[in-house]
């Protein structure tokens, strides 16, 4: 039985569609993620499972009951939110039991909770202390706590980091992930982020215009994305998209990459394993490649021709040094190509150098309509 | 310590003394009349007719103020103004809380809880704001009367309940709007409803805009003198209409003292509620537009 269903769920704002036809259902204990950018639906979606907003058409189940219609009270599930919404007027203690107390649990119930999420999240010291004397961290915690007291069906994050600083954020995206693996509990998690995406999620709903385009593992989503969009848009840096065209035939498909200057262009043998049927129609035509700054490497000279990949030489415009990697820019087939390489490189920015890429983890998409290809 | 650098030469000085010069001036003018009733309050009517308008008084005397409270003739009768200040007390003190009241739910109404038109019931009770008092004098009292409420203490306290409820709810709709809608979204799923958010999260966090509105309220209602001379009975006049009656009275001599006293007495209420709580009608205009 799955803990959260959501069945062809439409919602319109006037003549605007903000969700068109969501359909998509997550295990008990699973924790999903929905990310895209601002104005894709993901927090309307988040609205309509917490029963904030109404739902135009389509049903919502939670742990197998409908709760379309239902208030958000009756739904059984609690919510992060983005400016944490503590309650000003009430010490932590108070903000933690409030949503005890509305559901008349027992006083002495409550503190129990109260003590126990408190442990949890060690803020036990600050349980007296009013939501103004508290750090954005702090807060954070506190309101962390609030949905954890009452141990429902369902979690909703609604981009609960965004409003920390950087390190705060990567402690806090470390401690939830620890809390999930701890206490096994369902979660929804809407962020804009895709790195807290890929961390944290067991799957992942990539969502445009009110449509998802790709549920999926971090690493299917990463690996093998559904379109241009969702390959461009998980990872950083992004994904290099360079133009190509597409020749040969069934068994021998090349990539054919245009470089810059007067150089040969580049010819990618197109690895037999990663061939698909829809390749044959796109022979001689324009398509679009995409490779990850990671599928490149430098040229090793010890190694010869015995290193894997196809060597070609480029002019780096842009050395960035990140520390654990260095970051290139290089100009390739009419745009600049972003190149990861260790941090022990020594290339200087205008430098000529030798690369190898890796085609066994490359995708193909179609310039046309930007779907994938292979 | 004021923190302008400013220039200290000899010119510079002189511009601004002439400046509080002024400025000094001006204070005494707006100060005057007030200086001249206190002072003709606790006189002697023989020393008032003397002609020393601005002088200390020679004999001090609290008689005016004795004579004021408990026996002077407002019209046929002559006990006071003690029984009319009690009247605008009745209404006063139900007609704030309740108009207080009813414009915060109002506004917590119109913000957190937006319905279909919601928008539009807030233009008209805004429109109510700008509604002289003039142009609801005949309806109202047709009104009163079909209530059986013509002439008498509750009748006053729902016209201006009806009246205030533009202003507050206009200050509590824009003190509401700067609430984050999130808290509110928290506590539905926390399980609280309509009221209980009300009570428990939003009036909290009120306190400013309470001020504003209780303030605004008592000073309008207070101070009123139409609705009061147009809608009161024999046994319901507000302070201000017994203190026309007992200016206006045309037996006897004029006695300036009492007059002063009695004007004195049924201004006193306002100014006391601005003393002391003034510092926060301020702090809850401004709130929102600075952040802190």
């Amino acid at each position: 039985m799955s803990a959260l269903e959501i069945r062809n769920v439409r919602k319109t704002f006037g003549d605007t569609e903000v969700l068109k036809e969501i359909s998509l259902a997550i295990d008990s204990g699973e924790f999903l993620i929905l990310v895209g950018p601002s104005g894709c639906g993901k927090s309307t979606l988040m609205n309509a499972i917490a029963g904030l907003e109404p739902v135009t058409a389509g049903e919502i189940h939670i742990g197998g009951e409908d709760v379309t219609w239902r208030t958000p009270a009756e739904r059984d599930i609690a919510m992060v939110f983005q400016s944490y919404a503590l309650y000003p007027s009430m010490t932590v203690r108070q903000n933690i039991a409030f949503g005890l107390e509305m559901r008349k649990v027992p006083k002495a119930e409550r503190d129990q909770a109260v003590e126990r999420v408190a442990d949890l999240l060690q803020i036990s010291q600050l349980l007296d202390r009013k939501p103004s004397q508290l750090s954005g961290g702090q807060r954070q915690r506190v309101a962390m706590g609030r949905a954890l007291a009452r141990e429902p069906q369902i979690y909703l994050f609604d981009e609960p980091l965004s409003n920390l600083d950087a390190k705060l954020r990567v402690e806090m995206r470390t401690e939830i992930k620890k809390l999930h693996q701890r206490l096994g509990t369902t979660i929804v998690y809407v962020t804009h982020d895709q790195i807290e995406a890929m961390t944290l999620a067991d799957r992942i709903a990539i969502m445009r215009d009110g449509h998802i385009l790709q549920l999926g593992t971090p690493d299917e989503v990463y690996n093998d994305p559904a379109d241009m969009f969702v390959a461009g848009f998980m990872g950083s840096p992004a994904m290099n998209f360079l133009s190509a065209s597409l020749e040969g035939g069934p068994g021998e498909y090349r990539v054919r990459v245009e470089t810059e200057g007067a150089q040969a262009p580049l010819v990618l043998p197109w690895p037999v394993e990663r061939e698909t049927e829809a390749l044959a129609s796109q022979v001689g035509r324009p398509v679009t490649l995409g490779l990850r700054p990671e599928h490149f490497s430098e040229e090793d000279e010890r190694l010869g021709d015995q290193a894997e990949g196809t060597r070609f030489e480029a002019t780096t415009t842009v050395v960035e040094p990140t520390g654990a990697d260095t970051l290139l820019q290089v100009r390739l087939s009419g745009v600049e190509a972003t190149v990861r390489l260790g941090p022990k490189s020594r290339i200087k920015a205008g430098d000529r150098i030798a690369l190898r890429v890796d085609m066994s983890r490359a995708v193909l998409f179609s310039t046309e309509d930007e779907s994938r290809l292979a | 310590m004021d923190n302008v650098i400013r220039r200290r030469t000899p010119r510079a000085r002189l511009l601004r003394a002439g400046l509080y010069a002024l400025l000094i001036a001006a204070a005494l003018v707006y100060l005057l009349p007030l200086v001249v009733m206190v002072l003709t309050s606790v006189k002697p009517i023989e020393e008032i007719r003397a002609g020393a308008l601005l002088s200390l008084p020679s004999h001090f005397t609290l008689d005016p103020w004795i004579k004021a409270w408990s026996s002077a003739c407002t019209g046929m009768r002559c006990d006071g103004l003690s029984g009319y200040f009690v009247n605008s007390i009745k209404i006063v003190v139900p007609a704030v809380a309740i108009s207080t009241l009813v414009g915060a739910i109002n506004g917590y109404a119109l913000t957190k809880w937006r319905f279909r038109g919601s928008e539009l019931v807030f233009a008209m009770l805004l429109f109510g704001c700008f509604v002289p008092f003039q142009v609801v004098l005949m309806p109202m009292a047709r009104t009163l009367g079909w209530l059986g409420l013509a002439s008498s203490v509750s009748g006053l306290v729902l016209v201006h309940v009806v009246y205030g409820i533009a202003f507050t709810t206009l200050f509590f709709r824009n003190y509401y709007v700067a609430v984050p809608d999130e808290m509110i979204n928290a506590a539905k799923l926390d399980g609280a409803g309509f009221f209980r958010i009300f009570w428990r999260i939003l009036l909290p966090v009120s306190g400013p805009i309470i001020t504003v509105s209780v303030i605004w309220q008592f000073t309008q209602i207070w101070n009123d003198f139409l609705f009061g001379v147009a809608f009161a009975g024999f046994d319901s006049q507000p302070v201000t209409v017994a203190l026309n009656n007992m200016v206006n009275t045309s037996t006897g001599v004029k006695e300036y003292n009492v007059d002063m006293a009695a004007a004195m007495i049924a201004a006193l209420p306002t100014l006391v509620v601005y003393v002391l709580a003034g510092k926060y009608f301020v702090r809850g205009l401004t709130a929102g537009s600075v952040k802190g």
